[in-house]
């Protein structure tokens, strides 16, 4: 899987990192953890910089490499910031078969985006996700952690509207 | 004692319809009635019938409330908790005959269905251990620890027939023997709760609705073969269900029915929580192993198998949820129980997830051998907008689809396999005319070529090249030899991948070229998509006795494809036309059409 990797400048704060500190301090010495550690600081800083996986990496005496491999290997793990409000639209079987992919076409024609992308002020952002598991309200998408289903492309310009204000 | 209690589904699909706040609405409003000591709120896993939630039922009377909005809670308080009169109008009109409501179990959705693994989805509170211990919970865990030895509860599991849940359906006693078999100073227990096939929800569903179960059923299974710690790996994804197992491992230490000495047995078992992170190859059992010891989840050749080398390079048993939702009842109730449901080779029950273009999606749980036809007309209650069906999606990304001529096979592990097809882990994706063949065929390999891990050859790049053919077809661009090449780079990607994610990924493929050769020929040779799916072989045209010529769809056009005078006729020019489809959709007569 391609990901993008940002060039946003880190802004990390010191309170953040004393957050991210506390967990690596706690896991260091069970390296089967490094997953948990980094999930905890995608928490903390809603996305892992390489500043952020070089603290990881030297926290739990892991090599930067291998942390760097994990992070590109699983999905969840993001290397750019995301929008304030992060659309996912599921793209499983069931929501697929009843027209998700339109509901993706129209977002990113309403907000003028790629999926995987963030609008310029930072507000937006798009992805396509795996699965959700609510196959029952198939075609679904979440907004940051509301839900949407049985949509239809026509519902998007008012979901978004309701965002935008 | 409450007179009545009112049951609530928690499950991700109502709670996603806000059942959460059905919950707090309720609540709030019987403590303004007063009725707070009188009627008890429960919030339950789910209980199958996604499509009307979020679902509320009344007891004693079993009244079902379906779709249920948040405005309805005080009309439902008012009018049926407290001057006892049913609100008709939010009951699911299925269970109304005359004035009396009849029991849910008799309604066509749930009459054919015979519930094992989940027994206690949508009956008791999943956070509570008390109900799930009224419900005979950790009854079983009592017998194997205090009447059985490790080989007799191995045998029982044997003779039960149970076979492995997860798709590949390995017998499952014959596993936990081969664990058995190895001595070693630490062995595992691990759960495999990365449900990464889409469209497939069963594991999740028992783990918010019934967490208590699995970690009964590990803990059986950790007596059985030895080990004394078990790890359940649950997707990131699903939030509610990991909230509640971790409650349920809590709950369970706190009343000494984990940790040290059990029941006063001097057996040890504890268990931990490990969180995917959105890799379907971890589904396979050793790239899930070697993403706990908190690595990139590529898989493992085998052997060693995981009973000699597993986690941490240790002996180790892996089952998937369902799997392990069936241990503690064929324990209880012995193997004859389990085995005499099903087929012969297909013991027990399975669950399915149905989905896609059925009335009734949902969960439900059959038993073996039930045909396609009773699953999706009976049960499922048909095809809405009274569409044709075409084929049912089995086993996702790994699976393959079967079509109307075989609506009657029964469904088992081996019927389906001698059909291309395969149980997976249980998914049912209903599709019907308006659903292209060739577009699912590459839809599902899409999927396996983005989440393949690369480790291997054959998948990594193969999958790819299969992938750009099938492009080449939805684009017109093909030809019949494209096709050959197609089928002899799938077979050759079965034969030779690493792990289960290569081998089985062209199988979608290889279904629908079985079944559905005739629409890959359309697309290759007419340069047609018969359902109207594949955008470049579409064309939208104006169907001149139709047409007003209001000049509507002349001025959405976004690149001044139409043109036409006033009241009469217009056309559109292909050569310009980018098949956006507004033209269609602005179009008040119906006059547009794409072919």
């Amino acid at each position: 899987m391609l990901k993008k990797i940002s060039k946003i400048p880190f802004k990390g704060t010191p309170e953040q990192e004393a957050q991210l500190r506390a967990v690596i301090e706690e896991c260091k010495d069970d390296k089967s953890m490094l997953m948990h550690v980094m999930q905890q600081a995608q928490a903390i800083y809603g996305y892992l910089p390489f500043e952020v996986q070089t603290m990881i990496a030297d926290g739990m005496n892991i090599p930067l490499e291998k942390v760097y491999g994990v992070s590109t290997f699983y999905a969840q793990f993001a290397l750019s910031p995301k929008g304030e409000y992060n659309i996912s639209v599921c793209l499983g079987t069931a929501c697929y078969v009843k027209g998700a992919q339109e509901l993706i076409d129209r977002i990113c024609e309403n907000l003028g985006i790629g999926a995987g992308e963030c609008t310029d002020d930072g507000k937006f952002s798009v992805e396509a996700c795996r699965c959700i598991g609510a196959c029952g309200l198939a075609p679904v998408l979440t907004v940051n952690d509301e839900v949407y289903g049985k949509l239809v492309a026509d519902d998007i310009d008012g979901i978004l509207a309701k965002y935008k204000a | 004692m409450y007179r009545s209690h009112v049951l609530v589904c928690g499950g991700t699909g109502c709670t996603s319809s806000h059942s959460a706040e059905i919950i707090e609405a309720l609540e709030s409003e019987l403590k303004a009635k007063g009725l707070e000591n009188e009627i008890k709120v429960i919030k339950t896993g789910c209980f199958g019938l996604c499509a009307l939630g979020p679902i509320m039922i009344v007891y004693p009377e079993g009244c079902f409330y379906s779709e249920v909005k948040v405005e309805d809670v005080p009309e439902i308080v008012e009018e049926h908790l407290l001057k006892g009169r049913m609100v008709k109008r939010l009951i699911y009109d299925e269970t109304i005959t005359k004035d009396e409501i009849k029991p849910l179990n008799e309604t066509n959705f749930y009459k054919k269905q015979h519930r094992i693994a989940l027994r206690n989805c949508g009956v008791i509170d999943p956070e509570s251990i008390e109900e799930y211990i009224a419900m005979d919970g950790y009854q079983a865990l009592a017998k194997c620890l205090t009447e059985m030895t490790p080989e007799e509860v191995i045998q029982v599991v044997k003779d039960s027939g149970l076979r492995g849940r997860g798709g590949g359906g390995f017998p499952t006693g014959l596993k936990w023997s081969f664990t058995a078999k190895n001595a070693a100073d630490q062995k595992y227990v691990v759960c495999n709760a990365d449900e990464g096939d889409p469209g497939a929800f069963m594991d999740r569903s028992v783990l918010e609705g019934d967490p208590h179960c699995i970690v009964e059923a590990m803990t059986i299974c950790g007596y059985a073969t030895g080990a004394t710690e078990g790890y359940v790996y649950v997707r990131a994804e699903y939030p509610i269900a990991v909230s509640r197992l971790d409650k349920a491992i809590k709950d369970a230490r706190e009343n000494g029915l984990l940790g040290k000495n059990i029941f006063n047995s001097g057996f040890d078992f504890d268990l931990h929580i490990r969180l995917g992170a959105g890799a379907f190859v971890c589904g396979e059992e050793t790239a899930l192993m070697t993403s706990i010891e908190g690595n990139r989840g590529e898989p493992r050749p085998r052997p060693p198998y995981p009973a000699v080398k597993g986690l941490f390079g240790k002996p180790t048993t892996e089952n998937n949820v369902e799997t392990f939702a069936n241990i503690p009842q064929i324990i209880l109730n012995g193997a004859e129980f389990f085995s005499s449901m099903g087929t012969e080779k297909s013991a027990g029950t399975k669950v399915f997830a149905l989905g896609g273009k059925i009335n009734n999606t949902g969960l439900v749980e059959v038993p073996m051998g039930t045909t396609l036809r009773e699953v999706i007309e009976d049960i499922g209650g048909g095809i809405p907008n009274g569409k044709k069906f075409k084929a049912a999606q089995t086993g996702g990304p790994s699976g393959g689809c079967i079509p109307a001529s075989l609506m009657d096979t029964p469904i088992d592990y081996d019927n389906l396999t001698a059909i291309g097809c395969m149980m997976g882990s249980g998914g049912l994706i209903v599709m019907d005319e308006d659903n292209c063949m060739v577009d699912i065929a590459k839809f599902f390999l899409d999927f396996t070529v983005d989440e393949s891990c690369g480790k291997c050859t054959p998948c990594r790049i193969g999958t790819k090249r299969m992938m750009e053919i099938l492009e080449k077809i939805t684009d017109g661009k093909a030809t019949l030899e494209d096709l050959d090449e197609l089928e002899k780079l799938a077979y050759y990607i079965k034969d030779n991948s690493l792990c289960g994610l290569g081998q089985t990924a062209p199988n979608p493929v290889l279904a629908t070229l079985r079944f559905f050769k005739d629409e890959y020929i359309a697309h290759i040779v007419d340069k047609k998509c018969p359902a109207g799916v594949c955008k470049a072989l579409l064309s939208y045209v104006i169907v001149e006795d139709k047409c007003k010529g209001c000049t509507l769809c002349s001025k959405k056009c976004p690149v001044g494809a139409i043109s036409g005078s006033v009241k009469n006729p217009h056309v559109i020019d292909t050569t310009k036309c980018i098949k956006c489809g507004v033209c269609m959709d602005s179009c008040k007569f119906g006059a547009i059409i794409k072919k």
